[in-house]
């Protein structure tokens, strides 16, 4: 189930042959969670530098450019401020759910990170369930927020629990169906061998018109999900001042931040696997160079992060029913009937393959 | 039995939140006392008082040239228009004919504060309505103003350029020049703005409908300004009642009928543009002269009841002075567009969501001291 990287291979042969199998097996899976932590955290603060670099170019600004390398550290020393901040709470807050809350998030966003194919065999959990796996936790998600909001005993932020609520429930169904419309050409769920079926051609090439209809969608409902503006109905500054972590500081607002952005990058991490071919290179198969898939990989990702980046500063924000009325009344039935075309498209063999 | 009351008059479903004095959409001290279903607003109630200073009180301490300052402080986005109006009283009150330079500059300066103050609602609507780059778009333009004003009177915010009787400064020598460069600028830049915020479908979707205010309700409330002109209420001072050098320019009264939240911001809009026409037709022929007539330097009005109104950025902000001969007023009262732009808030925002709420108090163009003197 777990693969290795050529270059852990090492590793992996010395951990079996110095203990136990089950010993070894367990101080693996250690390494690998410690390695995608790592992951996380860097991930994580690298994208917030992005963001707010992106933001101020938007914004006729510089951004933070002094901590460090062109401000390459300047995140983590607002982490590290973070860090050392008093952790405060209302007084009638239900201290356990309270707590609990931000772990919800930052948890289910790490998972979701595991199932990602970021190189050939550079992949912690390959099942063959991988986007049914995915779609699950993400919707997890969405408990923290609501937890988080309900707990702290602040109406602003039970507002904006609420709203994110109904929001990711229903946008749920369309990331569901768009990836669904996807599985019709790949015939499997199974992360890799999606990735295996895209060496004739990427899938949004494959499905064509079908496909390009798919992913449009996906990315609306996905910068739904992550609760990102022109959706960002949870938080609404101007309307609940921070929405449903109005009540959290310290590092337990940085977990929700920190999740917010880890989601933003999955979302663009499901798209490349299943649009873009993952870590297959554009220009003919990069099998020879495994290293170069997580460079291809990356690329593709940040590239539709930037995308959801310049959706936030550009689009000012929709009312709330104007949001459930976008997806129920228009995305779901387009998606629906893209799902019947594509279907139709498999049938009668239409796929464009190399 | 009564159930569904609970020591007020709340329904079982409503609940009450307080918005404000602290909160991103109320910008300043304003708080809103809002009954809410769910997302629907039941009922919107202000309340004021944070940030009173009594400047009214204040006024009949002072002298006449002193009042001129404390103006500065109520709008402060469009302060060198507040100052205008108190130094037209006095004058008027004085019979003193200022120097047609004098009437020149003040009509600029004022067309040049109210695009300023335009610039900062534009972004500041945007940032209420979830759009945060525009702030910084207006903000960019909105600097090029400040720096003409801090090379003309040294201050970028209360700009106390007015005195009884003329101006406390001439023109710096670089004024006209900027100015012009500013228009080139800012014409190429508020087709910008429409790019970025005006087309956009979903401004369209969060304004246009939303907290619709009729001509009649606009005139039984008093609103004024640029909210009075998106119901098709005309109420142009400028136009009506012509003061400084607004009788010697052609411009067009922003009107539209709509009166929701998309005509508020499109009037606003278009003000920019007539200000932009005004400052051109008068930049270019800026009268040699005097820029001040001496006064005594005690002014001491004739005993009587004065009143003089000016459009500022918000609207008919009204002087009133009561004059009993002393070198101090007997009572002043201002007559504060804000104010009555605020209270037809729950009349048009009760029914909406709270978003609406936010973007339709966005169009009101609140700023609170000005509300709360």
């Amino acid at each position: 189930m777990i693969r290795a990287l050529s270059i852990t291979k090492s590793i992996h042969d010395w951990l079996y042959s110095t203990m136990s199998d089950n010993m070894a097996y367990f101080v693996e899976m250690v390494l690998i969670a410690l390695v995608y932590l790592t992951i996380f955290a860097v991930a994580g603060l690298f994208l917030v530098l992005i963001e707010r670099r992106v933001a101020a170019w938007f914004q006729l600004r510089i951004g933070p450019n002094r901590v460090g390398f062109q401000g390459l550290l300047q995140t983590m020393a607002d982490a590290l401020k973070l860090l050392s901040k008093e952790l405060t709470g209302t007084e009638k807050a239900d201290k356990f759910l309270y707590n609990l809350a931000p772990y919800f998030v930052i948890i289910t966003a790490l998972m979701a990170l595991a199932v990602i194919p970021f190189t050939q065999d550079f992949h912690a959990f390959d099942i063959n369930i991988g986007l049914l796996f995915l779609i699950a936790i993400s919707s997890i998600g969405v408990i923290g927020i609501l937890l988080g909001g309900w707990s702290s005993n602040n109406k602003f932020a039970l507002i904006g629990a609420m709203r994110s609520g109904v929001q990711t429930i229903s946008y749920e169904l369309s990331i569901g169906l768009s990836l669904l419309t996807m599985v019709l050409i790949t015939g499997t769920l199974q992360v890799s061998e999606i990735v295996e079926v895209q060496k004739n051609g990427w899938l949004i090439v494959q499905g064509h018109i079908p496909a390009i209809i798919a992913f449009m969608i996906y990315m609306i409902a996905g910068t739904a999900e992550t609760n990102r503006a022109p959706f960002d109905m949870a938080e609404a500054e101007s309307e609940l001042g921070a929405g449903f972590h109005t009540e959290y500081s310290g590092m337990k607002f940085a977990y929700f931040f920190l999740a917010e952005f880890i989601n933003m990058f999955i979302i663009a991490a499901i798209a490349t696997t299943v649009f873009f071919g993952a870590w297959l290179s554009p220009f003919g198969i990069t099998e020879s160079i495994p290293i170069l898939g997580v460079f291809w990989f990356l690329a593709k990702a940040m590239i539709l992060v930037f995308l959801m980046m310049w959706f936030r500063w550009t689009f000012p924000r929709l009312r709330v029913d104007q949001l459930l009325t976008l997806e129920w009344k228009y995305l779901l039935p387009i998606n629906l009937m893209n799902i019947v075309i594509m279907a139709l498209i498999v049938w009668q063999n239409l796929i464009i393959q190399f | 039995m009564e159930t569904n009351t609970i020591e007020t008059n709340f329904k079982s479903e409503e609940y009450f939140i307080n918005m404000g004095p602290q909160h991103p959409a109320t910008h300043g001290v304003l708080r809103l006392l809002l009954t809410i279903d769910g997302e629907i607003i039941k009922k919107v109630e202000p309340d004021l008082g944070y940030i009173h200073r009594s400047i009214e009180k204040m006024c009949e301490r002072d002298s006449y040239q002193q009042i001129v300052h404390l103006t500065d402080r109520m709008d402060y986005l469009s302060s060198n228009i507040n100052n205008e109006a108190v130094c037209l009283a006095v004058e008027n009150a004085l019979e003193l004919e200022v120097p047609d330079r004098v009437k020149v500059i003040r009509t600029i300066i004022g067309e040049l504060t109210r695009i300023s103050s335009h610039c900062l609602w534009w972004g500041v609507m945007g940032m209420d309505v979830g759009a945060l780059t525009t702030y910084f778009y207006g903000f960019r333009d909105r600097e090029l103003i400040n720096d003409i004003f801090e090379e003309t009177c040294g201050a970028r915010l209360t700009m106390n350029y007015n005195v009884p009787g003329g101006l406390m400064f001439d023109i710096h020598p670089n004024f006209i020049k900027r100015v012009k460069d500013f228009i080139v600028h800012f014409k190429t830049k508020l087709p910008e703005y429409d790019r970025l915020l005006t087309g956009n479908v979903i401004f369209h979707k969060r304004t246009k409908g939303v907290g619709i205010l009729t001509k009649e309700d606009a005139i039984s409330f008093g609103a004024s300004g640029p909210v009075g002109r998106a119901s098709g209420y005309s109420c142009d001072v400028r136009k009506h009642h012509p003061y400084s050098a607004l009788d010697k320019v052609t411009f067009n009264e922003a009107l539209k009928t709509e009166g929701d939240t998309f005509a508020r911001y499109q009037v606003r809009i278009q003000e920019m543009w007539e200000s932009l026409s005004i400052i051109e037709q008068l930049i270019d022929n800026i009268p040699e002269g005097e820029y001040r007539v001496a006064t005594n330097a005690v002014i001491k009005l004739p005993k009587g009841e004065y009143y003089q109104k000016v459009e500022t950025a918000r609207g008919e902000l009204g002087v009133y002075i009561i004059s009993k001969g002393t070198k101090n007023p007997y009572r002043l009262k201002f007559r504060s567009p804000g104010f009555s732009n605020l209270s037809l808030l729950n009349h048009i925002a009760v029914g909406g969501k709270i978003g609406d709420l936010v973007a339709t108090m966005a169009t009101l163009d609140l700023v609170i001291p000005d509300i709360d003197r």
